[in-house]
């Protein structure tokens, strides 16, 4: 569009041309900026990088930074970003989204890409609330909490999605705070470079429409398993770390595993990426014997 | 011209008892021998019990369907032969085993028969499974239809070798057991075929042929959930997967799995989807994502009978206007759709050549008589020397200050980069975009600029399908140029329709046949000027609403004169069409 300057390409992972358009405020700056530290971090290729979201408002991440980007649909960050990784397993493939998208809508894929345990690193911006459509609860909204579709006050059970992380065989489970960007970035970087599923659930607060998770809350609750006595690489003290909540939340890493990922368990990407790998059925005719 | 007599084997029995084995030998009998074959299974959405039946035609010249009336019928038990005997022809036969059901005489039509053959007792003599006793009776049938017994022992051979040694050995035994105990007693029936007709031809579902063309076409990933009648393009693909280097990706869901498709094809590599109606409604909204973000893509959507889950194994045509209409808005889009398994393996390259080249997402229709009917074809029906077109057909320019993925061109087709290429970063975004990408549906959305931008980014995309309308299929008319009648139908029913004009022709009734391979975009001037000239039109479709004949009268303003509909999920038969065919020119029906 005229008048709308390039996006400027830089040899590492940088801000594109395109400022956020979230509100002021909004956790979510916290989370861009830890996910452009990181990339920086590890020095990554602006071009080797697949930044994919899906619907709202955290999901217009892709378009503030200057790698490669996919916003795809409500709640298929995960199976878009899942294609691509398999597609190319040479890119680093980074999926991103909020709570409803990834936590809702997106529910079903979420599980199976942990058990699948593509080498994808999942943002999850969870700030408890659907902002982009104005204040719904979500799934991660606390019982009781009143928003424009529950005026009495959420009846549902929140999910928790690093004991559903931890059930579903994520072999990294992770849980940031966008009011600690270089803990976070720590985070997702370490996600990054973790072979397999990375998850790292956010709390990023909505300023607007959620007036019970704010950056006040978090900070006066949460404290970092890295400076506890938490082994994560047990399963089972992950699983009674997933359960605290209430005067003391942890965050930082719950819970990492070593385990093969499936590109490296698919046959067809012992050649390589599949991208390069050759295509048609050239020479092949022997493949009709099956038909006598 | 003067047609070959056919020939027609029915097994039928219930699920579990191996009638559809039983059923694809006897259209290997045809091909082994060099006849041309047409398989039709009817089974149930059952796993063991109820009522399975697969019919195997043979005729020296090419037959398009499962035709009509039955020549040799196996009837595994009393309800095959109480479903099934009617429809034995002059001169057919029914084989059974008097242990097992009492047919009497007089229920069999007139001019047919019933051959008693022993076969549990010949079963007995291995297993106590009744099972085997399956082979006894394709050895007698083997010799009623004129074929050696070698031609049956290879078949089983292939069927068999693979398992333990003693189950071949037990399946050659008693179908030798079948075929000797008949050939002592009875001579080969009336329309029985000579052997070694010809060098022998292939064997093959509409499935399989779609995938293997998929692969011909430049395919490297397929996702796809489980769903009759489309699992079989599936697991034909992950059995050759890791040979061919392909990603088969059995995804949570449908949504998964076009989104997989979407994310592979946007990373650079051919992808495709495969469902039925029921996964397809799920794939709906992505597939306007693949239209927006102008991401190649291929979908199959093999039809069966609707509306909800339907008849699962039971075919239509009933989802014409969801593929015309799926997806929220406009975007570009075809919808190709093969009459028969080498239209099927052309068509999918085809596909993936148009998603490639107009970089919007191109549906295949089939339907549950293409993709699960063995067809035979030769072996240069399926050619496999094609190079699939450039990858990047549109070749990104270099580019000074920022990448225009969606640079407005005359075609509509823009330069397009994949993750990976230096210097040519972009997002693909499902929201409204400008020529870079960036979103103009925000905080831009409803200024001046961004109202233009708007209108010339969808007539960018628009553009496309004017392009592919350009490169889609001529609809051609078949058979005599002037006629009194011309029959239009698309997709698998064109084969009963094809029977049926060779019939009607070679009885010297002049009526033609438009098959349409492509449903949409629709070559209107081409359509309209075959149309116009017809005397009288007779649409043939399996749904109840006329759905081609609805889409033919918006595009061209021609309403086709008579309407042959059929929605009990059965296939057409050949004799239907003509009766109706009949019925028009002796002006019984309006």
């Amino acid at each position: 569009m005229e008048g709308v300057a390039s996006k400027v390409v830089s040899p590492v992972v940088g801000k594109s041309d395109t400022k956020p358009t979230w509100c002021p405020g909004c956790g979510d700056y916290g989370v861009v900026a830890a996910v452009e530290r990181a990339l920086k971090t590890l020095a990554i290729p602006s071009h080797e990088v697949l930044i994919v979201s899906g619907i709202g408002c955290s999901s217009n991440l892709p378009h503030f930074l200057s790698s490669y980007g996919f916003h795809a649909i409500h709640g298929r960050a995960i199976p878009v970003a899942s294609g691509a990784k398999l597609a190319n397993h040479a890119l680093t493939v980074i999926a991103t989204g909020g709570d409803g998208d990834g936590y809702g809508i997106g529910g079903g894929h979420f599980i199976h890409a942990m058990r699948r345990n593509l080498d994808i690193t999942y943002i999850v911006m969870n700030n408890e609330i659907y902002g982009l459509t104005t204040g719904q609860a979500s799934p991660t909204s606390e019982m009781g909490h009143k928003t424009k579709s529950t005026p009495l006050g959420v009846i549902e059970h929140p999910i928790n999605p690093i004991a559903l992380a931890l059930a579903s065989g994520a072999t990294y489970v992770s849980r940031g705070f966008s009011g600690d960007p270089k803990h976070l970035g720590d985070l997702i970087a370490n996600g990054i470079k973790h072979r397999g599923f990375s998850l790292v659930d956010v709390f990023s607060p909505c300023v607007t429409y959620n007036k019970l998770n704010t950056f006040d809350f978090f900070r006066q609750r949460l404290y970092k398993l890295e400076g506890s006595a938490h082994d994560p690489s047990n399963l089972v003290a992950a699983f009674e770390k997933s359960q605290e909540w209430g005067a003391k939340i942890p965050i930082g890493l719950f819970y990492s595993a070593d385990r093969p990922t499936y590109e490296e368990l698919e046959p067809a990407l012992k050649a390589g990426p599949l991208v390069h790998q050759p295509a048609g059925l050239q020479g092949r005719e022997r493949l009709l014997d099956e038909f006598i | 011209m003067e047609r070959s007599p056919d020939l027609s084997i029915r097994v039928g029995g219930a699920a579990g008892d191996g009638i559809a084995t039983l059923g694809e030998s006897f259209a290997r009998l045809f091909t082994r021998n060099g006849y041309h074959a047409y398989g039709h299974t009817a089974y149930q959405s059952v796993i063991r019990g109820g009522h399975v039946w697969f019919h195997a035609r043979g005729s020296p010249d090419r037959v398009w369907s499962q035709g009509d009336g039955i020549d040799i019928l196996y009837a595994y038990n009393e309800q095959t032969a109480e479903i099934h005997a009617p429809y034995l022809r002059k001169g057919g036969v029914m084989v059974h085993d008097p242990e097992k059901f009492q047919f009497p005489a007089d229920r069999l039509p007139a001019g047919t028969r019933a051959i008693a053959v022993p076969t549990l007792q010949m079963s007995r003599k291995y297993t106590s499974d009744p099972i085997l006793s399956g082979s006894a009776a394709m050895g007698a049938c083997t010799f009623l239809a004129g074929f050696p017994f070698d031609t049956l022992a290879a078949i089983l051979q292939d069927n068999f070798g693979s398992k333990k040694k003693d189950v071949l050995e037990q399946n050659l035994g008693t179908a030798e057991a079948g075929y000797r105990f008949v050939q002592e007693r009875e001579r080969p029936i009336e329309r029985a075929f000579a052997p070694n007709h010809g060098a022998a031809k292939l064997l093959i579902t509409g499935n399989q042929a779609i995938a293997m063309g998929a692969v011909a076409g430049g395919c490297k990933f397929l996702a796809q959930y489980p769903m009759t009648p489309a699992s079989t393009i599936m697991h034909w693909m992950a059995a050759h997967a890791a040979d061919l280097g392909i990603v088969v990706k059995q995804a949570e869901d449908e949504l998964a799995a076009i989104n997989m498709a979407i994310g592979a094809s946007h990373a650079g590599v051919r992808a495709m989807t495969a469902t039925s109606g029921g996964g397809f409604s799920l794939m709906v909204e992505a597939l306007g994502m693949a239209g927006m973000t102008e991401t190649p893509l291929v979908v199959v959507n093999s039809q069966r009978s609707g509306p909800s889950t339907g008849l699962p194994t039971k075919t239509e045509q009933g989802d014409l206007d969801l593929m015309l209409g799926a997806g929220q808005g406009d975007f570009p889009r075809a919808i190709l759709a093969p009459g028969n398994v080498v239209e099927a393996y052309r068509q999918t390259i085809e596909a993936f050549r148009l998603a490639e080249d107009w970089q919007t997402p191109i549906l295949l229709a089939s339907d549950f008589g293409l993709s699960e009917n063995l067809q035979s074809a030769d072996r240069e029906d399926f050619p496999m020397d094609l190079t699939p077109s450039n990858l990047f057909s549109s070749l990104p320019r270099s580019e000074n200050g920022g990448f225009r993925r969606y640079a407005y061109t005359p075609s509509g087709v823009s330069p397009r980069s994949i993750p990976g290429q230096k210097g040519l970063n972009f997002v693909a975004g499902s929201d409204e975009h400008d020529e870079r990408g960036h979103l103009i549906s925000d905080v831009l959305v409803g200024t001046p600029a961004a109202v233009v931008e708007r209108r010339h980014m969808m007539e960018k995309r628009m553009r496309k399908l004017e392009g592919l309308r350009s490169e889609v299929p001529m609809p051609v008319i078949e058979g005599p140029e002037s006629a009194q009648l011309t029959i239009v139908a698309w997709g698998s029913v064109a084969g009963p329709v094809r029977d049926a004009l060779a019939e009607l022709n070679s009885d010297g009734i002049r009526v033609n046949f438009l098959p349409l391979n492509c449903v949409f975009p629709l070559r209107v001037a081409e359509l309209g000027k075959a149309l116009v000239h017809a005397q009288k039109t007779l649409l043939v479709e399996a749904n109840y609403t006329a759905k081609l004949g609805g889409l033919i009268r918006k595009e061209t303003g021609i309403e086709l004169s008579h309407r042959l509909l059929k929605y009990d999920g059965e296939p057409f038969y050949p004799a239907e069409i003509v009766a109706k065919v009949q019925r028009i020119l002796k002006g019984e029906v309006n």
